[in-house]
């Protein structure tokens, strides 16, 4: 029997030389490619406008990701001469608090890296440590398994992967689940991306406990908390995604609003502006039944100081949101 | 004798370019995949062992072909085969059904004729290899 690797191919009968060569020869010595052309061919522009106009601020991890999308495109382009630079590693860490974006990024990275040709199918499966690690004994390899096989061809997303591993307990399966990880993320490059998400302190000192899988990963990025002004845009953009719009009363009310939010314990960023303006939503509905009478599209487009203003925020001076 | 069991077996095996091709195929019309193997390809024994359960909700070939390939090496010797189920209403059936996986040789079957009452004969169809015990019908 012919030795081959797990999720490895075996190649044809006719020797593997002639089953692996390119389609196509290479591109002679003195050719010139354009490289605007197999930008414009991927499509890749269109992943990176969307990351651009849908999300706010995020510069950082624009910048990284216009950088991996520019270095798989030269790649494409060197590979056409011949020259083979081997496929890079993009596993990546994405830390940051809650709500400032990871799985957001994650979604358009796959569907990026897709475009771009580094993985065959661009989904993108989200996992925590209950789908990865099991109850007893031989439990976790399967299920491990299972969810790879799920995301082969995409990306594997691993929100708060420190849960994996338990310093306190030697004999937690959460090891196991790390060991098959480690094994596919150095083996199966071809075949999966894997992102873990988590909050900054606590990654770190995961990587500090597994450096195996902290030498896998190629690229951190961190998602840093957004400023009062970016939330606001974020706001604004989710009120005209929906429909909504301030009434110029309101705009320092909702201001205002925020600032307080931010103050309060359990912020989480871009989602509390989300759960905000879902409540302000509802409060605008009520008052629009109470008041009854005829309205217009002003009537049910326009936010009024008094959807805000009901909030818990405004009149509890230090107890936490409910 | 070579087994003609399931689509494709008149053709050259396919490689695991090709099966993956296929896998593919099946993975694109929402059909899952599922591996299972034997040592006795007698053609009425339609209930070939399950390696492992079928695979739901898979997008991608790679995690089929894993499974494939665990089950080359566990059974080096023994037919493996991939079936794709078709769950859609109307059909409910497996949909695709191939071998990826034959013994390096394959001893064939004979024929057994017994003269019962009034001259009448029966006929069965007696596979070589399960003169031997299961497990090690094709070499070990
Ligand atoms: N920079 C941003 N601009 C606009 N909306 C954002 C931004 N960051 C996050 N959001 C929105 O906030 C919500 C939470 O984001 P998510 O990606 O789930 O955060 P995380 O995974 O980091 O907790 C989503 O609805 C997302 O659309
Ligand atoms: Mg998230």
């Amino acid at each position: 029997m012919t030795e081959r690797m797990g999720f490895g191919m075996r190649s044809g009968v006719n020797g593997s030389a002639e089953a692996e060569a390119p389609a196509d020869p290479p591109l002679p010595a003195d050719a010139r490619i354009d490289l605007a052309r197999e930008r414009a061919d991927s499509q890749v522009d269109e992943v990176l406008d969307a990351l651009d106009t849908e999300l706010v601020g995020l510069v950082p991890v624009k910048t990284r990701i216009r950088e991996i999308a520019a270095l798989l495109l030269v790649d494409r382009a060197r590979a056409r001469f011949g020259i083979d630079s081997g496929r890079p590693n993009l596993h990546m860490c994405f830390t940051g608090s809650p709500g400032t974006g990871k799985t957001t990024v994650a979604v358009r990275l796959a569907e990026l890296l897709h475009r771009l040709g580094y993985i065959r199918k661009g989904h993108l499966v989200s996992v925590t440590r209950d789908d990865l690690v099991g109850q007893y004994v031989g439990h976790t390899a399967p299920k491990t398994k299972e969810v790879l096989k799920r995301a082969m061809g995409g990306v594997l997303f691993i929100d708060e992967a420190y849960y994996l591993y338990r310093a306190e307990n030697e004999r937690d399966y959460g090891q196991e689940a790390i060991e098959i990880l480690l094994q596919v993320m150095e083996n199966q490059r071809d075949d999966l991306v894997v992102v873990l998400a988590g909050y900054k302190d606590r990654m770190d000192s995961f990587f500090s406990s597994n450096p195996g899988m902290s030498s896998r990963i190629a690229h951190h990025i961190d998602f840093p908390d957004y400023t009062g002004e970016e939330l606001e845009a974020i706001g604004r953009l989710m009120l005209a995604r929906e429909g909504y719009a301030l009434a110029p009363e309101t705009e320092p009310v909702f201001h205002d609003y925020l600032e307080r939010r931010r103050a309060r314990p359990r912020f989480a960023n871009a989602r509390s502006v989300r759960n905000a303006i879902e409540r302000a939503r509802l409060r605008h509905a009520n008052r629009l039944i109470a008041e009854g009478g005829r309205v217009g599209r002003a009537e049910l487009t326009i936010l009024q100081p008094d959807d805000f203003l009901a909030s818990r925020v405004f009149t509890e001076k230090a107890a936490p949101p409910g | 004798m070579r087994i003609t069991q399931g689509t494709f077996s008149y053709l050259p095996d396919l490689t695991d370019e090709e099966i993956a091709a296929q896998i593919s195929y099946a993975l694109g019309r929402g059909w899952p995949c599922s591996v299972e193997f034997t040592d006795d390809p007698h053609p009425r024994n339609s209930y070939w062992e399950m390696w492992g359960l079928p695979m739901f909700d898979l997008k991608d070939p790679a995690g089929v072909l894993y499974e494939i390939n665990e089950c080359r090496k566990a059974y080096p010797n023994h037919y493996i085969r991939l079936n794709a189920y078709d769950a859609g209403y109307g059909r409910q059936t497996t949909a695709l059904s191939f071998i990826v996986q034959r013994p390096p040789s394959e001893p064939g079957f004979r024929i057994d004729r017994q003269e019962t009452s009034d001259r009448r004969v029966r006929v069965s169809l007696h596979a070589y290899a399960t003169d031997r015990p299961e497990g090690d019908r094709y070499g070990s």
